[in-house]
């Protein structure tokens, strides 16, 4: 009785893989993309909680990354939404998430979550820079000619400025305690963001791997170390790029400099800035990264001490099916190893940056393990799902959820990041601005 | 403003805000269409009557516009085979939308796995489809609220606005939600809404030979399958999480979950 039926394939199937018993409807629904966006959501978080501990705590040290921490914070900051939109079938419907929120739902607060941390760090952004926008403005305005950077930037700065232009010293003082504040909120709003990520997968009680409450923990900690080590990294990296750049005088490298001249700075003075910054910053990663290894072993012991009914299957993948990305990957060189690297003393700028490569990408392996990890073994409890990685797109889908999304959403910070450069220095430091 | 004054211009805005609350209310097409205190769907799949012929799968799959040749079904068919040692095997090739055929238990990757006759202590079916739970994990999950449960006891899918992030699909630990393929949003089972509500019966229900399907209503006393819930012993799917589900198993082994 079996009939010819034209094949179609569904969502999923191209990626997944069953083995045994898996039921007709089970895939791999959520892939890739969901990986990115706690990973990239985390970024955006760890990045803002760094350069929140110069404002709110007053860490000295940390003055000239926590500037660009920000600034980078707030070019991640729009590519935390792309993976969703990539990854939802009906990416046009996405703004129903706003119109009509149903608020028993994980995801649907996410729109109120991540508007009310975007309005800060805008502000937050805004007050930090609010004497250089209003410097900025005289300077340019005064100019006999503008080039077309220039001119283009001029009514921006005029725009962004608010038409708030008094930069008396009590302005300015009320300039810095507005950021205090907005630092000290942004906190507990970046935590929040993503310990909210974290419970998105921790509320599924579906899902055996992923229910427990220790989730959204985990995911806070895990995302403040993924966000300084991209930090760090990014910072360097600017920094090695500014000096060279600045001996070559390559200027489409320095975006800032391609509108405020004057503001390169000396190679000498960028790599004792560069060598202090990144020492310091990762004393401060290692602390986080206690706390993150901690929380994620305890939760697998806990697992395996209580062995409720699903335990059989979660063993099997962690200890079997998955044991290279979790056990070699994730723990192995994403966390031991940069850990020790960075322990050992007499850290250079080079081994911290090896280790925060190492860190991001145990970050990644673990964002992987949870998310595919989760959806690696059946309803049943009887049967695997295995998931490969769409590399050559062959489809819209396969292109969008495969390493072309990926990449796509992996570049984009940088672009991002490149132009509000331009408007808002990362690298710019007012005592330079002083003589 | 004189405090008479306010006091007018109060009950005026009062009076006007609750009348267009109410005339809200009079219009909410939930209550129009469904408000009904005496009826709430409920299922009974007799696992004893099941011969895994998939004449179910086929009639739901040609009534709600689900391709044939698409790998997701709204409603499916499990074979469990117990051996001698106790241990159990169990398969549901495409959903059994052709029938058992083959007395091999497909394993997927690990290809066909075949028992011996001698080694069967016993075999049987149970059909699958969406338990219109009570406490639906699937409404609670969805953010847009394209997900939702009628009055009546049924949950149904907003096509029109579900965003489609699969969050139900995940949310639900049936198993039984898909991405429609060509109309990319959440599908499942909808109990033939379209049909009972029209005092017709389901699609998998009317194309069973051996009647192993029934819809029924749980608040009508001489209700066939109100009176099997009530009288007999019947077993409803992993109800360790909380969900509530009305569809209820007359025959439900311990394997099955
Ligand atoms: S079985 Fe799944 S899809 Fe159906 S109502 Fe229950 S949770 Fe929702
Ligand atoms: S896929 Fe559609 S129905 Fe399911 S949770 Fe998302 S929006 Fe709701």
């Amino acid at each position: 009785m079996v009939e010819q039926v034209a094949q179609m394939v569904v969502h999923g199937e191209a990626w997944t893989m069953k083995d045994l018993f898996v039921l007709p409807n089970e895939y791999v629904y959520w892939s890739i993309q969901i990986v990115l966006y706690p990973y990239m959501t985390g970024l955006v978080a760890g990045a803002f909680v760094l350069s929140s501990l110069y404002h709110v705590f007053g860490v000295e040290k940390l003055k000239e990354i926590a500037r660009f921490a920000l600034v980078f914070s707030f070019a991640l900051l729009p590519t935390a939404m792309m993976p969703l939109m990539l990854h939802l079938q009906q990416p046009l419907r996405g703004i129903h998430v706003m119109m009509t929120p149903h608020f028993t739902s994980a995801i649907s607060a996410f729109g109120i979550v991540f508007m009310t941390y975007a309005c800060i760090v805008g502000a937050e952004i805004w007050f930090v820079y609010r004497k250089f926008i209003v410097e900025s403005i005289e300077r340019l305005g005064s100019k006999a000619k503008r080039s077309a950077i220039e001119s283009l930037l001029l009514p921006i700065y005029k725009l962004i400025s608010l038409g708030a232009r008094d930069i008396s010293p009590e302005a300015i003082h009320a300039d810095h305690k507005a950021t205090k504040i907005l630092a000290g909120i942004g906190i507990p709003v970046a935590c929040f963001l993503h310990g909210y990520a974290g419970f998105i997968f921790g509320s599924v009680k579906a899902n055996a791997l992923w229910m427990t409450p220790l989730m959204p923990v985990i995911f806070i900690m895990s995302a403040v170390v993924s966000g300084i080590a991209l930090c760090i990294i990014s910072y360097a990296i600017f920094m090695e790029l500014r000096k060279w750049a600045a001996r070559r005088g390559k200027n489409w490298l320095l975006p800032d400099a391609l509108v405020h001249g004057e503001m390169t700075v000396s190679e000498k003075q960028l790599r004792e800035v560069q060598e202090h910054e990144v020492t310091m910053t990762s004393k401060y990663l290692l602390m986080f990264m206690v706390l993150a290894i901690t929380l994620e072993l305890l939760d697998i012991i806990f697992r395996g001490y209580t062995a409720v009914k699903s335990w059989d299957i979660l063993r099997d993948v962690i200890y079997e099916h998955d044991f290279v990305k979790i056990f070699v990957l994730q723990y192995g060189i994403g966390n031991a190893l940069p850990f020790l690297m960075l322990l050992i003393p007499g850290i250079t700028t080079r081994r911290a940056c090896l280790a925060c490569i190492f860190v991001l990408f145990g970050v990644l392996m673990m964002r992987w393990n949870v998310v595919i990890g989760g959806q690696a073994f059946s309803l049943t409890f009887k049967g695997f799902m295995h998931y490969t990685l769409p590399i050559i797109p062959h489809d819209i889908e396969t292109f969008k959820e495969g390493l072309g999304g990926c990449l796509l959403v992996g570049s984009a910070p940088f672009v991002i990041f490149y132009f509000i450069n331009m408007i808002f220095p990362a690298f710019y430091s007012e005592e330079e601005e002083a003589h | 403003m004189k405090r008479r004054d306010f006091m007018k211009n109060a009950l005026v805005f009062v009076s006007g805000a609750s009348i267009s609350a109410s005339a809200l209310e009079f219009i909410d097409p939930k209550k129009v269409l469904a408000d009904n205190p005496d009826l709430r769907w409920a299922f009974l799949v007799d696992t004893h009557k099941c011969v895994g012929c998939g004449f179910c799968v086929k009639a739901c799959k040609t009534e709600n516009d689900i391709p044939m040749g698409a790998n997701v079904t709204r409603t499916w068919v499990e074979r469990y085979v117990t051996k001698k040692d106790g241990k159990t095997v169990s398969d549901s090739p495409k959903g059994a939308l052709n029938g058992f055929t083959n007395k091999k238990i497909d394993q997927n990757h690990s290809g066909m796995l075949e028992v011996p006759d001698e080694d069967i202590a016993q075999a049987f079916f149970v059909p699958k489809l969406c338990n219109h739970c009570e406490i639906p994990a699937c409404v609670q999950v969805c953010p847009v609220g394209a997900t939702y449960s009628t009055k009546d006891g049924v949950v149904l899918v907003d096509r029109k606005w579900c965003i489609g992030c699969g969050y139900c699909i995940m949310g639900c630990p049936y198993g039984v939600r898909f991405f429609h393929p060509t109309e990319h949003v959440a599908d499942k089972c909808t109990f033939c809404y379209h049909r009972i509500s029209k005092g017709g019966n389901t699609a998998c229900a009317q194309a069973c030979p051996f009647e192993a399907r029934r819809i029924g209503n749980l608040r009508d006393p001489n209700d066939p399958v109100a009176k099997a819930v009530l009288n007999q012993r019947v077993g409803i799917l992993r109800d360790e999480y909380g969900t509530k589900p009305q569809v209820y198993y007359l025959g439900l082994n311990k394997e099955v979950h």
